[in-house]
């Protein structure tokens, strides 16, 4: 019985004492995650997932206070990757399977005003003062800042129609309830 | 000749005896072509004639764009009804641009170059002449040719390996076009060997057609650099990787070709193609297409035009006794379920095949039970279920850090699967998921650069703002200074 | 016009389903079990019969809480080959009760909690056959002399049923297991030679004339079907082979070193539940690792767990908590131990070819 107490006493001593000398001459200063999640963030800080940008979306989500699912642009292989950085859950269903959509001009109604470039985050709306402005289709992040400031409505969002070359097959639909599949592994 | 193991596959029901023994029959003109711009691996051809043109057979009608892609051909002479949208021979339904031809019936002849002579010609000369005669591997891969009779000019080359596994139940045009056209096939495949300028070829037909292996072996008895090998017939054993590694032991390593290995794979009936190229100067625009299931009233092997519709060609076989089940282009292990019947025939399309409901399968999943059946056959050696499962899960780097890129999508783990999960889907989506999320990263990456520099403009511009009222600021306030009165105003239009 | 996406190819496959799996490895069972009606008589058929029908009775009452559909799961058989495996690891003539509390444990406890069908990560009839061991020891115990089915000295079907429900008091001559004879005579100082001697006839053991559980009895009949279900391409050898291996290499280096003390590997392979569980508990594919490297190493694995809780462990039979054990490896082994992909290295890597001039 003594034999016992004493022997884990000693062990719990031991082992409490490492783990102090690890905690002082092994500390990690700052949060070096905070930086490594901005770097997977799509860095447009366009602002959709309510933060003012990408870093203080970063800390948000190092913080707690912010969801995995919280970046459309970002969609669900980020959420699941910040799930597996940060070592939580991570709840698809809520979110919505938006379907790829890139600001558009409608030639007919745009007046030239030049307010949508002056917020474009990447300056893929060409134009100037009195003419017809135009989308680079290839870099809008589909962020719908431009779509807030115009007057006219000239600015939409259109979903981008698949090709040949960029259809793939869907997932195969989930009949069983949650899991075809162990998630144990 | 040593026959090496290939890990995995599956021994399929062949169901190749509803065709195997049919002659090939050359169907009669349809009434109408509908010729797709984009037959293969590439950027799609650009046509260079109008609407209302009148074309003759084998008559250029699109150009091949780029390095990796093939010229179109007039299957037939006849007036061009119409350049546009057409749906696609693609389970999308997905439409892709179509050149529609109203055969005139004449099957006039366009001027065709001539024949080149095989001692003197040299390999550039043979690949130019297979790439301007549009042929595209017939295997249903639809690579360009050429690029792959190039191979011989970067990689050091020892071996041609001639495909005649057909691996897929039902398909037989392979195996009539060696029985049939085997000197053909035979003079094609020595052209090829001096494109590739390699001493030898090894032609690899599966253990199933005897007659084939007959045909081929007599007409190249007296070839010392031809031989004849028999392989098993096991799927997937026309996978070109793993033919390879049924003939030389080799493994293709990930991401590489069989060139790095010094070996070359074709089709047979790319073979053919080739031989009526440079012998005869005609283009690719027919091949040989093989219809069968049981809802077809009579199967056979049909020698088709390009651009003939797939209603056409079942009607012309003889129609259907049926409504099927399943209607597929291709094989019924990696072939693609089509949208509707008018969609055409197109250079890769080996096979149509209308299944009854006892010949194919429901979709009735139950979970899957770990029973480790897929590992077993995989002939890539993956996990197919641990894959699946983190593609369910939608950890789609997760199921690409295991080799999901990897995987020939050739369907043995379904074929076995107890459980009876789509595998197959699951690869595929993710493959087509990984590959925008390429796309995204990379756009990703440009999208920030920009938005940094916007963002840095925008900071300078401020500062340069901020810098002139200062200025400004300052120079007001020396000059009031001076005389007492105010000057100047905070107007940026003044400031500017 | 809604795109419906098309069902995806292959549209082949071979004629295997969930539901013929369970019923070839039940096919399998039946000799062993047969026989073990026979050696244990009525009794041992009806706790069987109540053990596999609260089974049933348990996984349509899961499923219907679960929602789920009764004409997919219910009969797919999964259920039922769990109630058998644990049915024949019983002592014959156990109390009803054991039967039922075990199917409880197994069904309710051991799959449908973790979500049904492929979802377990422990084997359900050694979940519930440990459970019914440590907390009823002298229920799960109590073992005795076979009786053959029609000899004169067995109980006749009503008896049996009062045997089981507890009302009758047959004379049956109680009798303990070979293993765990050994285990207290070797407590007790006595040499094994001794212990064997007079207990252990090699035959019977093989054969099945012998103080088991209902389905223990008989090893060659349980190879005699785990060989069928290898070559029907039901299960893979490598389990059954690297535990009997690994099992018997160790049984034999001690009985070398220490022949009074150690049992040979013929005791250990033949006696307790080594068979049963070899061929058709530890191969259970929901919770065994997916791959053949995977597999060697479960069932080296196993052997070694079996051999060292048998031998310096509290309980004189292994196998059950061996299985547990390794069952809680498998998604460690199946993280850890995977194929060498074709055309890569163990690694991942491409192969890299030598450069030839």
């Amino acid at each position: 019985m003594l034999e016992a107490i004493l022997s884990l006493t000693a062990l719990g001593v031991v082992l409490g004492t490492i783990l102090g000398i690890a905690s002082r001459y092994l500390k990690v200063e700052g949060n070096p995650l905070i930086e490594e999640i901005e770097q997977m963030m799509p860095g447009t800080q366009c602002g959709q997932c309510g933060y003012p940008g990408c870093a203080p979306a970063a800390e948000g989500l190092v913080k707690g206070e912010a969801e995995v699912t919280l970046c459309p642009p970002g969609g669900k292989s980020l959420a699941v990757a910040l799930a597996e950085k940060l070592g939580v859950e991570v709840d698809l269903s809520k979110m919505e399977n938006k379907e790829k959509a890139l600001a558009f001009v409608d030639e007919n109604l745009c007046i030239g005003c030049t307010r949508c470039f002056q917020v474009c985050p990447t300056d893929a709306l060409l134009g100037g003062p009195q003419q017809i402005h135009t989308v680079i289709s290839d870099i809008c992040t589909s962020c719908e800042d431009c779509i807030d400031v115009c007057p006219t409505g000239a600015l939409r969002m259109v979903t981008v129609e698949k090709t040949m070359q960029t259809w793939h097959w869907p997932m195969p639909e989930n009949h069983n309830k949650g899991a075809t599949f162990n998630g144990n592994l | 000749m040593e026959i090496f193991n290939i890990q995995g596959g599956a021994k399929l029901n062949g169901h190749k005896s509803l065709t195997a023994d049919l002659e090939i029959i050359t169907t009669p003109m349809p009434d109408i072509l509908h010729i797709p711009l984009q037959q293969h691996i590439g950027a799609p051809a650009e046509p260079i004639v109008n609407h209302g043109d009148r074309v003759l057979k084998g008559q250029l009608i699109a150009t091949s764009k780029g390095l990796i892609s093939a010229p179109v051909h007039a299957p037939t002479s006849g007036i061009v009804k119409r350049i546009g949208d057409f749906p696609a021979p693609h389970p999308s339904g997905l439409p892709v641009l179509t050149l529609t031809l109203e055969p005139d019936g004449l099957n006039e002849w366009a001027a065709l170059p001539e024949p080149l002579d095989i001692e003197t010609a040299t390999s550039q000369e043979i690949a130019d002449r297979v790439s301007q005669s549009g042929i595209v591997g017939m295997g249903g891969a639809t690579f360009p040719s050429a690029v792959k009779l190039n191979l011989g000019q970067r990689y050091k080359l020892e071996m041609l390996v001639i495909n005649g596994a057909e691996c897929e139940p039902y398909l037989t045009c392979d195996d009539r076009l060696m029985q049939e056209r085997t000197e053909k096939t035979v003079m094609g495949i020595r052209v090829m060997m001096k494109a590739l300028n390699v001493p030898k070829a090894l032609i690899a037909i599966e253990a199933n057609k005897p007659h084939a292996f007959k045909a081929m072996e007599e007409e190249c008895a007296n070839d010392d650099n031809i031989n004849i090998v028999n392989v098993p017939a096991r799927y997937p054993m026309g996978s070109e990787k793993h033919l390879v590694q049924a003939l030389t032991g080799k493994e293709t390593p990930a991401k590489g070709m069989t060139a790095d290995l010094g070996v070359v794979v074709h089709n047979v009936a790319t073979a053919f193609a080739v031989y009526e190229a440079i012998y005869l100067g005609r283009p690719l625009i027919s091949r040989i297409v093989t219809v069968s299931g049981q809802a077809i009233n009579k199967p056979g092997n049909y020698d088709t035009l390009i651009g003939t519709p797939v209603s056409s060609l079942i009607a012309l076989s003889g129609g259907m006794s049926s409504e099927p089940k399943q209607l597929l282009m291709g094989g019924p292990m990696m072939g693609q379920p089509l949208p509707n019947l008018d969609v055409p025939i197109i250079k890769g399309s080996s096979g149509i095949l209308a299944l009854i409901d006892t010949e194919t399968i429901d979709q009735d999943v139950m979970p899957c039970i770990g029973c480790g059946s897929c590992v077993m056959v995989c002939p890539v050696a993956l996990l197919p279920l641990d894959m699946a499962s983190r593609i369910q899960h939608e950890d789609m780097d997760g199921a690409d850090s295991i080799g999901v890129r990897d995987c020939v999508s050739c369907g043995s783990c379904n074929y076995v699967c107890p459980s009876h999960i789509p595998l197959v889907q699951y690869f595929n989506h993710a493959k087509g998921r990984l590959k925008e999320q390429d796309i995204d990263r990379r756009n990703q990456d440009r999208m920030k650069d920009l938005a940094q520099k916007r963002a840095s403009r925008d900071e300078k511009t401020l500062l340069a703002l901020e810098q002139k009222r200062a200025d400004r600021e300052a120079y007001n306030a020396a000059m009031t200074k001076m005389d007492g009165k105010g000057h100047g105003t905070d107007n940026e239009m003044d400031i500017k | 016009m809604t795109y419906i996406p098309p069902m995806s190819g292959p549209y082949m496959r071979k004629n295997k389903s969930v539901r013929r799996s369970m019923l070839l490895v039940m096919a399998a069972l039946t000799p062993a079990t047969a026989y073990g009606f026979y050696l244990f008589g009525w009794p041992a058929i009806i706790l069987f019969s109540i053990t596999l029908g609260s089974a049933f009775i348990f996984e349509v009452m899961c499923l219907l809480l679960a929602k789920r559909s009764i004409t997919m799961y219910a009969f797919d058989g999964s259920a039922i080959l769990t109630a058998w495996l644990l049915a024949i690891s019983l002592p014959p003539w156990a109390p009803w009760w054991i039967g039922v509390i075990g199917a409880a444990i197994a069904i309710i406890l051991g799959k449908q909690v973790f979500g049904g069908l492929g979802q377990n990560v422990f084997n359900p009839a050694m979940v519930a056959r440990v459970a019914l061991l440590i907390s009823f020891p002298l229920q799960m115990t109590t073992y005795m002399q076979p009786i053959p089915l029609f000899s004169s000295a067995a109980p006749s079907f009503m008896e049996g049923v009062g045997i089981i429900f507890g009302t009758s008091s047959f004379d049956a001559v109680s009798s303990a297991s070979l293993l765990s004879t050994i285990k207290t005579d070797l407590g007790q100082g006595i040499a094994l030679g001794e212990i064997m001697a007079g207990q252990y006839i090699p035959s019977d053991w093989i054969l099945g004339n012998s103080v088991s559980s209902i389905g223990e009895g008989s090893a060659l009949l349980l190879i005699a079907g785990g060989i069928f279900l290898i070559f029907g391409r039901i299960m893979t050898w490598y389990i059954p082979v690297s535990t009997i291996i690994a099992l018997g290499l160790m049984a034999t280096l001690f009985n070398i070193i220490d022949p009074s003390q150690y049992p040979d590997a013929m005791v250990h392979l033949f006696s307790g539940a080594t068979m049963l569980v070899v061929f058709f508990i530890a191969t259970d594919p929901v919770t065994s690792p997916m791959s053949p490297k995977g597999q060697i190493v479960f069932g080296i694995g196993l052997g070694l767990l079996v051999y060292i809780i048998r031998t310096w462990a509290a309980y004189p039979e292994g196998m059950s908590f061996a299985i547990l054990l390794m069952n809680a490896m498998t998604p460690l082994i199946d993280r850890y131990v995977r194929p060498r992909i074709f055309g890569r290295t163990q690694k991942g890597d491409p192969i890299k070819l030598s450069e030839k001039a």
